[in-house]
């Protein structure tokens, strides 16, 4: 039941399951690279360590993949902040709806003042595409929270105590982990009596709560077998500590990893629901993945109107899964040094 | 469970004898001055493995530490040292072994005692240090905070007033620069920094006893030594009971007032440190004893480990485990189990305590190979 080995039943669950469960070795195989380190040190050995983040630093300062995303992500943090400013007009205003034909000319063309042009309403497309950012920044930033309050609380349970509660927890979440995570979105987005944006997010952040809680679980029980906490409980540590102080922090590092790329799935599976109509029926506010909806019927005509929102939504998630997997390699004590 | 309440063992009649409390029964129950602090009885220790018989990793160990005494248990690596201070300490896995045997300390069985009376003595009663000091700190906490942890859970004080004293513990463990060194993390620490720290965090409560697990086989020669001196000053300082664990007879040299040598989870030789650097009696003290680096050695002269290793282990029924790498075996080390048995051949320092050896062919005195 302790076995952090993916279990032996295949099912659509299985491959996912084995890449948390790698994740969660990687972060926890930290505590014995020192290990080697301090024994073939000999003679330096009384020079100061290294520490992993410090390390960890020094290679991704010179990494250019990890360069490259934290540059897209940075950019793109702050025009989510500074969209409204600088959107140069108003997103939700028609101000081409005058120019809009129904069969002549649906979709107003670049003109001076509106270099992409309008939409299907009229409203000046470039303000709509950096005000979007705003809408997708709340979705990564808070699906991901979730997720993460969610998988950390079960994680957490489930690593500490061992035993039944770990048994339970883990079958939950491997139940969960068998659906297709898209395919559980929109089943929880579905339910919801009025879509908004917040359905959306909490559907997302419901997807991955399991992903969260089995990584930790994973490494909060290769904790539980490290010579610290073994260290701490022979000075009499009482389990409370223990756990938050001893396992719990030493054991994020893999999730703090995975929530860097869980921000790229949940943009794009935040995309993905409103694209099929189950975000945001008020499309005021504008949102890239339901302004690739609209773009549908459209597309054979005016294709920019759907490349645009798409190549938005690719670059951003691109930016976070780059940041991302170089963390993930750098953290790695595989690769170190 | 309990075989204290008989007299202490019908298999081994003068094994445990370690002290003088051990033949009077009734003195297992209760905490005299006379009796021993610790007194280990028939401990054994079993992993359950899958499809495979138990794996006895301790078998059958008795010995005796007295308040300030420092006991050396010796052997090399998988002969069970570990295993058996862990399950003094309580601290083996909840699952998959069974521990059987006394561990009285000061008179109450620590074996029988439930978690939570088994936490509150680790710690303020006894206390451990482990092999690998970077390992055995947490690397996320810094220093001061971790040695606070000790005072505040067992002297209650708060993190504030516990402050001054981590302070203090540290500089008399001798790390310079003590008011750094609290707010620094463990990886800014050397490795002797870093065992000089958790010495101090054992050693926070003043507990009775302290039992060492290869404190300095992750260290440096030179730093060894200090190590040692640092710990020898301050079980002395203190009197507290020491219990010396070690692969290196080296380290008993210096240090232990007694020591059990250890050879497949059992007790092989059992001496005062004198007596048994004198005349070492069991061929594998005499092997280990050969091959400690002497400077009064002819130059040249090649070290002589311990031919083979723990792998060519034969199980000790029906055979003395070290009969494959034995230099004087015969006929019966095959095919009868040796006893622990009082050493009557041997010189024993006058007053001291019987010497105890399992051989079918023990060295004779005179007879050492050096
Ligand atoms: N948790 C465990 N499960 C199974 N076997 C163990 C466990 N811990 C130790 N052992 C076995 O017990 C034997 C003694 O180990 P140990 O006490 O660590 O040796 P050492 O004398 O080097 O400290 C070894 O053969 C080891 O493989
Ligand atoms: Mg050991």
């Amino acid at each position: 039941m302790n076995d952090p080995r993916p279990h032996p039943r295949g099912g659509l669950g299985a491959r996912k399951k084995e890449r948390i469960d790698s994740l969660a070795r990687a972060g926890a195989r930290r505590d014995d690279a020192p290990d080697t380190e301090v024994a073939s040190a000999g003679t330096v050995d009384d020079r100061a360590g290294v520490s992993l983040v410090a390390s960890a630093w020094r290679r991704l300062r010179r990494n250019v993949v990890f360069l490259a995303g934290a540059t897209i992500v940075v950019l793109f943090v702050i025009l989510a902040l500074v969209a409204p400013l600088v959107a140069p007009h108003d997103p939700s205003a028609g101000l081409l709806l005058s120019q809009v034909r129904q069969q002549t000319n649906p979709i107003p063309g670049p003109q001076p003042g509106f270099p992409l042009g309008g939409d299907q309403a009229g409203r000046d497309l470039l303000s709509r595409l950096l005000v979007g950012s705003r809408q997708t920044l709340y979705v990564g930033v808070f699906a991901t929270l979730g997720g993460l309050i969610g998988g950390l609380t079960l994680g957490t349970l489930a690593g500490a105590f061992g035993g039944w509660i770990d048994s339970l927890v883990m079958r939950v979440v491997d139940v969960m982990l068998s659906i297709p995570s898209l395919l559980m979105a929109f089943s929880i987005a579905a339910i919801a009596a009025r879509p908004s944006q917040w359905t959306v997010i909490l559907a997302i952040a419901i997807v991955q709560v399991p992903i969260f809680a089995r990584l930790l679980r994973g490494s909060m029980l290769a904790q539980r077998h490290s010579d610290h906490v073994l260290a701490a409980r022979a000075l009499g540590v009482k389990p409370a500590p223990i756990v938050f102080r001893h396992m719990l922090p030493n054991a994020l590092g893999p999730v703090i990893v995975q929530a860097t790329l869980v921000v790229a799935t949940a943009i794009i599976d935040a995309a993905a629901l409103s694209f099929l109509g189950l975000g945001n029926p008020d499309d005021r506010v504008p949102e890239w993945g339901q302004m690739l909806g609209a773009a549908q019927t459209y597309l054979a005509g005016y294709p920019h109107l759907a490349f645009y929102p798409a190549a938005c939504i690719i670059v951003v998630a691109l930016g976070f899964t780059l940041m991302g997997e170089s963390l993930r390699e750098a953290l790695d004590p595989k690769s170190r040094r | 469970m309990s075989t204290a309440a008989s007299p202490p063992d019908r298999r081994h009649p003068t094994a445990p004898a370690d002290g003088p409390a051990v033949h009077d029964p009734a003195a297992a129950g209760r905490s005299d001055a006379t009796g021993p602090l610790l007194s280990v009885r028939n401990l054994t220790v079993r992993f359950r493995r899958q499809g495979e018989e138990d794996f006895v990793a301790v078998d059958d160990v008795s010995f005796d530490v007295r308040a300030g005494q420092t006991v050396g248990l010796v052997g090399e690596s998988g002969c069970g040292k570990s295993v058996t201070s862990l399950a003094i300490m309580g601290l083996l896995p909840k699952r998959g072994n069974t521990v059987t045997g006394r561990v009285d300390f000061e008179g109450i069985d620590l074996l029988s005692l439930s978690p939570r009376q088994l936490r509150d003595r680790r710690g303020r009663d006894i206390a451990m240090i482990f092999q690998d000091p970077l390992s055995s700190l947490n690397p996320v906490v810094p220093i001061g905070v971790q040695v606070s942890e000790v005072i505040e859970r067992h002297v209650g004080l708060s993190r504030a007033k516990a402050r001054p004293q981590a302070r203090e513990l540290l500089s008399k463990v001798g790390i310079p620069d003590p008011d750094r060194r609290l707010s620094e993390y463990p990886h800014q620490l050397s490795g002797g920094m870093r065992q000089r720290a958790l010495i101090a965090m054992a050693l926070a409560c003043r507990p009775r006893l302290l039992i060492a697990d290869e404190p300095t086989t992750a260290l440096d020669v030179t730093i060894q030594a200090q190590i040692l001196a640092l710990l020898k000053e301050l079980v002395q300082d203190s009197g507290t009971a020491l219990v010396m664990i070690t692969h290196d007879l080296g380290v008993v040299a210096g240090l232990c007032d007694r020591v059990n040598v250890l050879y497949g989870g059992r007790i092989v030789e059992r001496a005062d440190r004198h007596e048994l650097f004198a005349t070492p009696r069991h061929p594998y003290t005499n092997g280990l004893l050969a091959s400690i680096p002497r400077l009064d050695a002819p130059r040249g002269q090649r070290l002589s480990p311990v031919p083979g290793s723990v792998a060519d282990n034969i199980p000790w029924d029906h055979a003395c485990a070290f009969a494959p790498r034995c230099d004087r075996p015969v006929a019966a080390c095959r095919e009868v189990t040796p006893e622990l048995v009082t050493d009557e051949a041997a010189p024993s320092a006058p007053g001291g305590l019987p010497r105890a050896l399992r051989c079918h062919h023990p060295v004779e005195p005179g007879q050492e190979s050096r």
